[in-house]
């Protein structure tokens, strides 16, 4: 419990953490998965492992969008931008992701015009600044981001820029929580809902998988506090065997959600009959793609995109561990050949990523303990 | 990226509706406030940001929560980093903000 001593009230977390233990069936094992990448972060980052009964396991979900990214996307976009009049404009979480001759920074590094931007407007005013280049916007996202690309293009268009494209990797969460559900090696008994992607999509989305699956969801905060009480609001309803939508987060999240930011991604994108998912396949209206009325900002339509299907090095297990099957640890490669240093899988690039999150609290704790263990 | 930056509204632009200018603990941009026209903020306000888009407007005690939270989580560091990029036009020329480095 290392972390412990940095939670904000102490013997609250104690308290519920006691609640927990009291709620869970000892002869029963609960899987929870946290959707949200974020979440994975703090699980790792504030050791809450520790303070939970070891018949809960936690299973860390798709929701770091860089992480489920198939490789051939990043292949796809950066062949788009080895034309020297293009710039090839994303998040800084995108720059070190391996593509298969290397990641955006190593294309860098060789010449491409590679820049970080920290929001699509400042790749709209980019394009703006560069008349004579074309700047090429490489948009990731679940629904945190997708709101601000759409209103970017929005912008675009009313502005008449031409020389500024998306290349639109935006994925919603909703069809990747149906895929694990339908998934046959999955067994889900109940989910901690994202935060921050609900603040636009609301509570109601969720609704099916109290409804139809049976399964209890708590939309929650990123707290150590936070989590730990999503996670007696599962395990009540579970012991209750109850299944409905509880919003642990109301101090942010608006069960409705936010209705501008709906709409500008509905008047922008329109979902795709199907996209793959790193880990997942392919999984169907599970992604947007720009609509017609903004075909001339679309990357895809405006440039030669070769459409490329790159398979994951087959030592690396990415797949099983995105999916929840592995732990981050128990790929082969894990903390070998891959390291948040020389990542080989995006799971390990974003700190968002589990086997990153593993790597940096857990591995390198037990790391530290071997070492002075074994020097003693 | 997902993880929403609190910040708060210290001045609004008459001829730019859409824009206001917010102070991230003392770090202050220019942030787009096209996804809370059914609802604007007025200065004082505070809003949570993602990628240099306002998304929702929180209490002020939540958004110190948030900021503390992002502390808790190392990410805050990332957060500031993430804010100083913001807004191109002001400080960039025309090679840009931030090299990739």
């Amino acid at each position: 419990m290392k972390f412990v001593d940095e939670f904000r009230e102490p013997e609250i977390i104690t308290r519920t953490s006691e609640q927990i233990r009291r709620l869970a069936d000892p002869n029963r094992h609960y899987r929870i998965m946290e959707v949200c990448g974020g979440h994975t972060h703090a699980i790792y980052r504030f050791g809450l492992k520790d303070l939970l009964p070891a018949n809960i396991e936690l299973i860390h979900g798709p929701g770091c969008p860089v992480c489920v990214l198939p490789m051939g996307r990043i292949d796809d976009g950066l062949s788009i931008a080895h034309d020297p009049n293009i710039i090839f404009a994303a998040f800084g979480d995108m720059m070190r992701v391996p593509g298969t001759q290397g990641s955006p920074l190593e294309h860098k590094a060789r010449g491409m015009d590679v820049r970080i931007v920290y929001s699509p407007s400042d790749a709209l005013k980019l394009a703006q600044l560069n008349p004579d280049k074309h700047v090429m916007f490489f948009a990731i996202g679940f629904e945190t981001t997708a709101p601000s690309t759409a209103l970017t293009l929005v912008r675009a268009r009313a502005q008449s820029l031409h020389n500024f494209s998306v290349f639109c990797n935006h994925v919603t969460i909703i069809p990747a929580i149906r895929a694990i559900l339908d998934s046959p090696d999955m067994r889900i008994d109940a989910f901690i809902g994202p935060g921050h992607v609900s603040t636009v999509i609301g509570c109601r989305p969720y609704e099916w998988i109290a409804r139809n699956e049976n399964k209890p969801v708590a939309v929650s905060g990123f707290e150590p506090l936070d989590i730990l009480q999503s996670i007696v609001m599962v395990l009540r309803q579970l012991r209750d065997k109850e299944a409905k939508i509880e919003n642990q987060y109301k101090r942010v999240v608006p069960w409705e959600g936010n209705h501008a930011a709906l709409r500008a991604m509905a008047d922008v994108f329109e979902l795709r009959p199907y996209f793959e998912w790193r880990g997942l396949g392919f999984i169907s209206q599970s992604a947007l793609r720009i609509r017609d009325g903004y075909s001339e900002w679309d990357a895809e339509r405006r440039f030669n995109v070769p459409g490329v299907r790159v398979t994951d090095p087959k030592a690396a297990q990415c797949g099983e561990v995105l999916k929840g099957v592995l732990k981050p640890h128990q790929c082969k490669l894990f903390g070998k050949e891959c390291t948040p240093e020389h990542p080989i899988g995006a799971l390990m690039v974003s700190s968002e990523g589990s086997c990153a999150a593993y790597f940096n609290y857990e591995h390198r704790k037990t790391a530290t303990v071997t070492s002075i263990s074994s020097a003693a | 990226m997902c993880l929403a930056i609190p910040g708060q509204v210290v001045e609004l632009f008459p001829d730019q509706p859409n824009c206001a200018m917010i102070d991230v603990v003392g770090v202050r941009r220019k942030v787009d406030l096209g996804l809370l026209q059914d609802s604007l903020p007025v200065k004082g306000d505070w809003v949570l940001i993602h990628v240099g888009f306002a998304m929702s407007k929180i209490s002020e005690e939540d958004a110190l929560d948030q900021m503390r939270t992002l502390r808790m989580l190392g990410e805050a560091e990332a957060a500031m980093q993430e804010v100083e990029g913001y807004g191109i036009e002001d400080v960039g020329g025309t090679q840009g903000r931030r090299e990739a480095s």
